[in-house]
């Protein structure tokens, strides 16, 4: 039971709806009918019409419902990840949650000031100087000017345009420009923050920089946080919980790791260590309960085809939480290349992967199943498993799990003069 | 944050319905910062790369109204009364016009101009045209220094007999200004809200506001229309407009007359077209993203 002083945002029955076509054919005549039942107390009569918002198919109706339906709580300090499909509806719910646009029905209360960045940068004025700016932009997402004056040299040193601060912007590079307007929004103070992908902005260095700063915001600050993104690495990594839309409606809401497997069109419980598949494998597992750094893991696929089969090749390939690829292998790569020289239809294949150089986290496996013409079946994210801590010797000093995927416990230093 | 709350007890609601008049002055007030630095803004890029600079806000109404005493008052002959020079007597009507007509331009298209803006983030809307309001009070009050310094010259550095003398009225001038801020605000709001779906208006705003000016004897007394063109007099005296510089004339040159009628006659339009103008942006702020 959720204490309900908790929650800080609740949406109720959101719906919104759009006229498709040109706006301006009988713009007036549409106006004019609903006004007149307006005054006889009538319900406006496009609301009934509206059709679901399905992109790819044609509808018969002129209006359609970009959102329809919507409830959801989010609680404090909780980073909602929401995602979908293009035309799904996320901007939409994203413009109504931060007042850009109203809902059609429906209602969102908050109990706290919401800031959005749909945009970095919204209001830059290529004439006024970098520092001009960072108070124009910071005012118009809702900062004063002492909160500005205060934070102004963080700002700058965050940005990384210390030389260019007092000069127009109109010079800067667009990429000094995106870092500015970032660093500006990157010091907002709402109770709730909202999202879209602004991340996706600047260098490599830069966009490190600015998942970061997210993961400071929602885990650090415990600010709330409602994040849209396709980067499924990044909503993987900063969300905890997510709704995944479609065609504007709720299609799946939860833990953010059923929401990903969800979006990609598989249901499957990723979280279970076997998986039962419907075609030719049958299932997939890790016997083992609980693996550690330098244990073996070993993988076991159990498989039934429909014709017999001579030389299966089984591929493997381990993915990290944030779907980086670390291994990519199959048995060819290996001394016994041949798993079979005789036909089989139907048997069990035995991965043993000695000393395993995975730190402590979760990893997911693709299997990749075939005979040397063919993939006969292909399984992503046909198992999951997570690497505990319990041998912690490796890991005592500072290392930094993020950029250590694959770990090497006994590499020599030595200073030689 | 560990505040109790009352589970009620929400902070803000976003819902499709609203109030016939749904200002919430505490946001504003907390918004002050942005009006201010959109004035800024305003000010300091206007005449950013241009030789003159601020001198432009001078040149505008000077040429203006030397044309104008050369076509109206040296061709035309419309006097402007007993001692008055002409030139003044334009400066003023060109000065207290250029105030409303600046106002009403620049706020008639702030959800076209401030699309951008306005799709991505939240503020009070109403500080767009405010801050138009701000800014052209302040290039207002350069103007009117302009035209106190040749008030100035005029009584004490030529020949001329300068009868014209400021009112004790003059202490109303405030009023008179917020009435030419109301009054252009709230026609500029209106505009702007009837833009976002109907276009047509946008061709009107242009020349309509250059019509409108012949209407609203800035370049000629009310008496003297009234003297010459008696059946269509009454266009130009119920123009707000007219009473507004008419009483602005009164004020600062002593031409004309004053009456309190005039006075509230135009207050009392000013704060209804303004309330007119406030209630259907609000209306129109919600949603105007899906239509503009």
């Amino acid at each position: 039971m959720v204490d309900s002083q908790d929650i800080i945002l609740k949406a109720q029955n959101i719906s919104k709806q759009y006229r498709l076509g040109l706006v301006g054919t009988g713009t007036i005549s549409h106006d004019l009918n609903r006004w007149w039942n307006r005054i006889r107390g009538k319900e406006d009569p496009y609301l009934k019409v509206g059709e679901s918002n399905d992109r790819s198919t044609k509808g018969s109706s002129e209006y359609v419902w970009a959102l329809k339906d919507i409830n959801f709580e989010v609680k404090r300090g909780e980073v909602l990840g929401i995602i979908g499909k293009n035309g799904a509806g996320k901007s939409t719910l994203l413009k109504i949650l931060s007042k850009v646009t109203g809902p059609t029905t429906g209602e969102i209360k908050t109990r706290g000031r919401i800031a959005s960045l749909l945009e970095v940068g919204t209001g830059f004025h290529g004439e006024m100087t970098g520092r001009e700016n960072i108070f124009l932009n910071g005012a118009i997402l809702g900062m004063t000017k002492k909160e500005i004056t205060a934070k102004i040299d963080e700002i700058i040193d965050f940005s990384g345009c210390q030389r260019y601060i007092d000069t127009p912007v109109k010079r800067y590079s667009s990429g000094m420009t995106v870092r500015l307007a970032f660093a500006v929004a990157a010091f907002l103070e709402p109770e709730i923050l909202v999202i879209d992908e602004v991340l996706a902005v600047g260098d490599a260095e830069f966009q490190k920089k600015a998942i970061g700063k997210m993961q400071d915001i929602s885990r650090g600050e415990g600010r709330t946080v409602l994040f849209v993104s396709h980067n499924m690495a990044a909503v993987k990594s900063l969300c905890t919980r997510g709704i995944v839309l479609e065609h504007g409606k709720i299609k799946f809401s939860g833990n953010i790791d059923d929401c990903l497997s969800v979006y990609s069109g598989n249901n499957s419980d990723s979280r279970m260590s076997n998986y039962k598949g419907k075609g030719i494998i049958k299932k997939a597992w890790i016997p083992k309960k609980n693996i550690s750094f330098l244990d073996t893991l070993e993988i076991k696929v159990a498989f039934e085809t429909n014709i017999e089969v001579k030389k299966l090749i089984l591929g493997i390939v381990i993915k990290d939480d944030s779907g980086r690829e670390l291994l990519s292998v199959n048995n060819k790569h290996y001394n016994q290349p041949n798993l079979n020289s005789e036909l089989v239809k139907k048997g069990e294949v035995l991965i043993a992967i000695n000393r395993l150089r995975l730190i402590p986290g979760k990893y997911s496996i693709d299997l990749f199943f075939g005979d040397t013409l063919v993939d006969l079946e292909i399984l992503l994210d046909a198992i999951t498993f997570q690497v505990s801590d319990n041998n912690n010797s490796f890991f005592l000093s500072k290392i930094n799990l993020k950029n250590n995927p694959v770990f090497h416990e006994n590499i020599e230093w030595g200073l030689q003069e | 944050m560990d505040t109790k709350v009352d589970p009620q007890d929400w902070l803000y609601t976003i819902s499709p319905k609203r109030k016939l008049i749904d200002l919430n002055f505490k946001e504003i007030w907390r918004y002050r910062d942005l009006l201010f630095l959109f004035v800024k803004r305003d000010i300091i890029t206007v005449y950013k790369q241009t030789i003159l600079g601020p001198l432009w806000f001078f040149i505008q109404p000077l040429f203006t109204s030397v044309i104008f005493t050369l076509i109206f008052n040296n061709l035309a002959a419309i006097p402007t009364g007993n001692g008055v020079p002409p030139f003044l007597f334009n400066l003023a009507g060109i000065t207290s016009w250029n105030y409303f007509s600046t106002c009403l331009t620049g706020t008639s298209n702030t959800f076209k101009a401030n699309q951008g803006i306005f799709g991505k983030v939240y503020f009070p809307r109403v500080i767009t045209p405010l801050s138009v309001v701000f800014s052209n009070l302040l290039k207002f009050g350069i103007q009117l220094l302009v035209f106190v310094l040749f008030y100035i010259y005029y009584v004490f550095f030529t020949d001329q007999v300068v009868l014209a003398r400021p009112q004790l009225a003059m202490v109303l001038l405030p009023c008179l200004v917020l009435f030419m801020g109301l009054f252009g605000l709230g026609f500029g709001m209106l505009l702007s809200s009837l833009t976002t779906k109907y276009r047509d208006l946008t061709f009107l705003v242009s020349f309509g506001v250059q019509l409108l000016m012949y209407g609203s004897a800035v370049m000629y007394p009310l008496s003297y229309f009234k003297a010459r063109v008696p059946e269509y007099a009454w266009l130009v005296e119920y123009n707000p407009m007219t009473t507004i510089i008419e009483l602005f004339r009164y004020m600062t040159l002593g031409v004309g007359q004053f009456s309190w009628a005039n006075f509230i006659y135009a207050g009392v339009i000013s704060v209804v077209i303004f309330l007119i103008g406030l209630i259907i942006f609000n209306k129109t702020e919600k949603t105007f993203i899906d239509t503009v």
